[in-house]
């Protein structure tokens, strides 16, 4: 009978293979690779083409779109929440027409293109002009800018009633319960424990929205709004640079990246408490 | 055959077809087809929308994938890479994109021309770049969609591949891949009806579609209000049909799942 008298020493365990070119790294570089060609490409065609006269002479007119689109997207986001408010009560409402008229209302905005919406407004109404002149309201859908404004408010009013209604309704029966057991009316129940629990879980699609928002803003140019991306058509229409559209892209990525960003810090700043 | 098969689709056309839609309105109402109405005109517009939206559906699903697959890879330049790509074209209005696309390949395939001496003027299909740009777009959204559907897959999923002696490829087609179409499909079914909207845009560089047709129409007849709201009308339509058919297939998807 034997015995083991000598036992193994303990061995490190094997080295792990390291393989430095798998095809993950390969297509990897290939696609950097690509972006860093356009990215030559891109700075290339705006060395080459640079030209004093055109950027001192196209230069403000971009940062005056710039104004008119922020101008534009802000003051829709903002009449399109206070509008947002009824909807989005009406869509929770006990109420069956009430409840219809809603739904309705959000379905026919969410699911019709915001161009068609415009043209709707701006060439459609406006072709009743001697009707809205007696009623007065021909000052208002004359101008472009109040058309893409209007369109602008009705659609993002759409989505935005239900970020709210679905934030609203996210919030559990048990807190309504225990803010009835607690003796709060229903208003301050709403106000002080509701409302501030759903406007959380609604900050990222409200985020969503105002980036979709600055987006579909675009579209305001094909109605002759100078707007970024008008003033861009009108100075491509003018010089027939390629680069026109470039700095059109520099703009609204630097909008939208901004946004983004200030919504994250926004955000982690607003549930600190609910972090573990 | 074929002759008989342009009878069938021409009998079943939806617009203008002996049962068709427009096909209600009389001769000489502003939507009856043929040379009084726009009845015609509007349908052929229909039918671009529509085909343009089923071409770019599959070129952006399978992008929106393979850029879902990097974006979760271990590599850390691929990640790299998929991030750039979804951060440009989610930042970009579509309307821009389009443009990027219809100007920027026309300039490249000039460019392109000239270094080997052939000065032309090119104009591309505007079906095709509308084809591209939206692809773009809507890969990039997809991927994000596809990405948070392979983040709900648990790992056992891929081990249990493995146990099993399947390769990586089997594993991703027998295994993830079907439950990955189940978790996506809500995601992908907004984006198919963001899609058919967005197919709006195109009537901008001249292709005929739904808004294109309706705006000739309404500038020719002088109905404007009554066209676009047409417009509007087809795209709801648009809308509830696709919702409906989707429901199908959101039920068919759901099938293997367990009875509550």
């Amino acid at each position: 009978m034997s015995v083991i008298s000598e036992l193994i020493p303990p061995q490190p365990a094997p080295p792990e293979l390291k393989r430095r070119i798998t095809p993950a790294r390969v297509a990897a570089i290939g696609v950097l690779a690509l972006w860093a060609f356009l990215a030559v490409l891109l700075l290339l065609t705006v060395v080459n083409g640079w030209d004093q006269a055109k950027f001192l002479r196209y230069g403000p007119r971009y940062l005056n779109g710039l104004g008119v689109t922020l101008s534009l997207v802000g003051l829709s986001i903002v009449l399109g929440a206070i509008l947002s408010l009824p909807i989005a009560f009406a869509r929770m409402a006990q109420n069956r027409l009430l409840n219809a008229l809603a739904y309705g209302y959000v379905y026919v905005f969410r699911s019709t293109p915001l161009l068609a919406q415009l043209f709707l407004i701006y060439y459609g109404l406006g072709s009743f002009k001697p009707q809205l002149e007696t009623v007065g309201l021909w000052w208002f859908f004359r101008e472009a800018w109040y058309c893409g404004l209007l369109s602008f408010v009705l659609n993002t009013a759409a989505y935005q009633a239900e970020i709210l209604r679905g934030a609203i309704e996210s919030v559990s029966r048990g807190q309504h319960e225990g803010a009835a057991a607690l003796g709060l009316s229903k208003r301050v129940a709403f106000r002080k424990i509701i409302l501030p629990q759903a406007l959380i879980v609604a900050l990222r699609p409200y985020g969503n929205e105002i980036v979709l928002m600055i987006k579909g803003s675009a579209v305001v140019a094909i109605v002759t709004v100078y707007d970024l991306m008008g003033e861009t058509r009108y100075a491509f229409s003018r010089t027939f640079d390629y680069q026109t559209y470039l700095w059109a892209a520099v703009f609204y990525l630097a909008m939208v990246e901004a946004l983004r960003h200030i919504w994250a810090w926004i955000e982690r700043r607003l549930t600190r408490h609910l972090k573990r | 055959m074929s002759g008989f098969l342009a009878a069938l689709f021409s009998a079943l056309d939806p617009f203008c077809g002996p049962v068709g839609l427009f096909s209600l309105f009389d001769g000489d109402t502003l939507l009856a087809c043929g040379a009084a109405g726009w009845g015609d005109e509007i349908a052929f517009g229909v039918k671009v929308t529509i085909s343009l939206a089923l071409a770019t559906l599959p070129v952006g699903l399978a992008i929106g994938f393979l850029i879902a697959l990097a974006a979760q890879s271990q590599d850390k330049l691929l990640r790299l890479a998929a991030g750039i790509y979804t951060t440009i074209f989610r930042g970009l209005p579509e309307l821009l994109t389009l443009f990027i696309v219809y100007y920027g390949v026309q300039i490249l395939i000039q460019s392109v021309l000239a270094t080997f001496g052939v000065e032309e003027r090119v104009e591309i299909n505007a079906f095709f770049a509308g084809m591209v740009a939206l692809a773009v777009v809507f890969s990039s959204y997809s991927s994000e969609v596809l990405l948070s559907a392979f983040r709900a897959i648990p790992r056992g999923q891929y081990e249990a591949g493995d146990a099993l002696g399947l390769r990586r490829g089997h594993t991703m087609r027998l295994v993830v891949v079907p439950q990955l179409i189940r978790i996506a499909l809500p995601g992908l079914t907004n984006l198919w009806l963001i899609l058919l909207k967005d197919t709006s845009y195109v009537s901008v560089i001249g292709l005929a579609d739904i808004v294109r047709q309706t705006g000739i129409a309404a500038r020719v007849s002088k109905e404007a209000f009554f066209f676009y709201f047409v417009a509007c009308l087809l795209y709801l339509v648009l809308a509830m049909l696709s919702s409906f058919g989707l429901g199908f297939v959101e039920r068919w998807a759901k099938r293997s799942e367990a009875r509550r």
